[in-house]
């Protein structure tokens, strides 16, 4: 299996699990990410590390349940089972991801609507607190304090 | 001259370089132990009001803060930092069933340091209830304005001499064209720039929080700071406590580190916010007789409602909140049907795209529509009727707490009511369509539309986007024991030498943006226990 990102030292995510993020992060921000496959892949590997940043920011018990999640999602029986991804992450077409994301987005179980939650927010946050991300959605930045 | 302006004046820099006493205790190479005549647990609202009344007391006093101690040459006004550096859990902290999400500050000046500077004295509806309801005589209009009017002195707190920014103008036109009232948020600011990023701590120093007001005063005059101080544990014998025990966070700022800060002390004021007090007097094993602890607590959940306006907004730009609509408090008693107040949140691109339904292209397609984006909020005035018992603070495994606040079917009623009345007004103003914050929603180009849409939206946690700034309750105050922690003067009700002077001690929510209501309060409090402990006449304020 292709190895993401693996020069760059994680606080968090192990390799099985940046798998994960690197076959959901496109899809999630599809429209938003360069359309370039060699500058999109690279973002992605910066939205990633942003992922890893962040949880290693959060308070030990978050940061459990954060790490239970990617671990559900790496760890291929589960996968299969509560994903309902059939092939490794690397190998699952986008619109397998996207019936994976829509399922458990719209799931009558709390518990899964969560789990989408915790994905969405940590990589919309990733990107959109970068200003990478800033140009296309016209949004300046913060101003710059002359005197 | 280029860049950010090195230039501008850092009053927290300048005191630290003048000598003020402040330990970052990360840094701790060894325990820390002190004595002082009052400890006081949180820098926020609560915290920093007492600190600097006691100060001036006379009194010997230790701030102690489990945030870090930052200021503004390093507020950079972008969200990825803020975020993680001045917010509890990142900004992201979660209810229970992750219904809500929690937006509370972590860092010294408490959620003075970010919030958006909305200032309210505690509305006379909310008083009269708490008389009737919860035995508090005294806290009347009268007794408490003149509190009020001292901490506005302080706090430079006064109507916003400029217009309102697009954004908060939207729902001033959008209520007007529907004659429904609305009217000009005070804020407590001194040279404000308006600049709009008052959320990621002030740059510029014109917000008057705890962090460039009181806190500087208290230091100034002696007092100690410890931040990265995480309170465990109240050490209790009998009926009063002796010491408060702290576990120094490490480098990261969020977990244990090898050391440990005590203070000792002749009275402890408690004021780490609604959720914070609770959870430390629940892991200290305070007594509590009537199971009163931790319970009743509010949080005015609020629901969001975009809109797509034909012209520029830019949200981010400007004084974040300078109207405000109470219309909807007011259509029905106050404790009939749950009633909700109108505000305008700031919109950065962030806290946008996390809150935002979706993903994928439909996400980016509304990310794209950033710049002409309006957003109106619905706080819900939550704890007067029996239909509304608030949340529950719990502590996890490792102590830590977690608020368990279940939205209760008539919470929902009043949130799909909201999701309607702010279509209407965004709809009066302009808006080409509008955009319930609700994952099964869509952005609806006629109020036709919507109000079908709303109707038939589903009500469920984590389907509608349901968020709180304003943690209240969980200490409550009341005369009878059987059914408040702490009594009308914010002494608790066990624990002799205990005070609570925060958010936690409102029996319901208030109905306002807290931070008024905590400054009024927590005066009145401090000068009558600053009284009590010199046995002369409390300091003047301002």
């Amino acid at each position: 299996m292709l190895a993401v990102d693996p020069g760059f030292a994680y606080k968090f995510l192990h390799a099985q699990e940046r798998t994960v993020l690197a076959a959901v992060v496109p899809v999630m921000l599809s429209g938003a990410l360069p359309e370039d496959p060699a500058r999109q892949e690279q973002t992605v590997v910066q939205i990633i590390r942003g992922v890893d940043l962040a949880v290693s920011g959060l308070p030990s018990s978050v940061q459990d349940e954060v790490g239970e999640l990617f671990a559900l999602l790496a760890f291929p029986v589960t996968r299969r089972i509560v994903a309902g991804v059939a092939s490794p992450w690397l190998e699952a077409s986008p619109a397998a991801v996207g019936a994976f994301l829509e399922r458990w987005r719209l799931s009558r179980f709390a518990l899964l609507r969560s789990a989408y939650r915790a994905l969405q927010e940590l990589i919309m946050a990733s990107w959109y607190g970068n200003p990478m991300s800033w140009p296309a959605i016209a949004y300046p930045g913060p101003p710059v304090l002359h005197r | 001259m280029s860049g950010r302006a090195a230039s501008l004046p850092d009053p927290v820099a300048e005191g630290l370089a003048a000598g003020w006493s402040a330990t970052n205790a990360s840094k701790l190479a060894g325990d820390l132990r002190l004595d002082a005549d009052v400890a006081i647990v949180g820098t926020g609202a609560g915290g920093g009001t007492a600190a600097e009344i006691l100060t001036k007391a006379g009194l010997r006093v230790v701030m102690l803060e489990e945030g870090p101690l930052m200021s503004s040459s390093a507020f950079h006004m972008r969200e990825s930092e803020a975020y993680p550096d001045l917010y509890q859990e990142s900004a992201a902290r979660k209810t229970k069933d992750k219904g809500i999400a929690i937006l509370q500050g972590r860092c010294v000046g408490g959620s003075t340091t970010v919030n958006w500077t909305a200032s309210f004295r505690t509305p006379p509806a909310t008083l009269s209830y708490w008389q009737r309801v919860f035995g508090l005589k005294e806290l009347t209009v009268d007794e408490l304005a003149p509190w009020f009017a001292v901490m506005e002195r302080r706090l430079s707190i006064e109507p916003w001499p400029l217009p309102p920014n697009e954004n908060n103008d939207v729902l001033r036109r959008g209520a007007a064209k529907l004659g429904i009232p609305t009217a000009a948020i005070r804020r407590n600011v001194k040279g404000c720039w308006n600049l709009g990023y008052c959320g990621e701590g002030c740059p510029t120093n014109a917000k008057q929080s705890m962090l460039v007001t009181t806190i500087p005063a208290a230091l100034s005059r002696g007092a100690v700071l410890v931040s990265r101080a995480s309170a465990q544990r109240l050490v209790i014998a009998k009926d009063r406590v002796t010491e408060v025990q702290c576990v120094a966070l490490d480098a990261s700022g969020v977990r244990p580190g090898a050391y440990r800060v005590s203070v000792k002390a002749r009275h402890f004021v408690l004021a780490a916010g609604a959720i914070g007090t609770p959870a430390l007097l629940l892991r200290s094993g305070a007594p509590d007789p009537h199971q009163r602890l931790g319970r009743r607590t509010f949080l005015h959940p609020t629901c969001v409602s975009a809109a797509i306006m034909p012209g520029r907004v830019d949200g981010y730009a400007g004084a974040p909140q300078s109207v405000y609509c109470d219309h909807f408090l007011e259509t029905q008693p106050i404790d009939g049907a749950i009633g909700y107040k109108l505000e305008v949140p700031p919109l950065h691109p962030l806290l946008m795209a996390t809150t935002l339904q979706g993903y994928g292209r439909t996400h980016a397609q509304l990310m794209g529509h950033l710049p002409d984006t309006q957003a109106i909020i619905a706080l819900q005035r939550d704890g007067f009727n029996p239909h509304s018992q608030g949340g529950r603070v719990l502590l996890k495994s490792d102590g830590s707490p977690l608020l368990d606040y279940p939205i209760s079917d008539f919470v929902w009623d009043g949130l799909r009511r909201a999701y309607l009345s702010m279509a209407e007004i965004q709809f009066a103003a302009g808006a080409k369509s509008v955009l319930p914050i609700h994952e099964d929603a869509m952005p609806y180009s006629s109020l036709q539309a919507a109000r079908e849409a709303i109707k038939r939206l589903p009500m469920q946690v984590i389907r509608a986007r349901v968020l709180s700034a304003h943690a209240m309750g969980g200490c409550s105050m009341g005369s009878d024991a059987r059914n408040a922690v702490v009594g009308s003067d914010g002494r608790h009700h066990q624990l002799d030498n205990v005070s609570v002077f925060d958010g936690s001690v409102f029996p319901t929510s208030v109905g306002a943006n807290p931070q008024l209501s905590i400054y009024g309060l927590a005066a009145r409090q401090t000068s009558r226990l600053a009284q009590w402990l010199t046995g002369r006449p409390a300091p003047a304020i301002a």
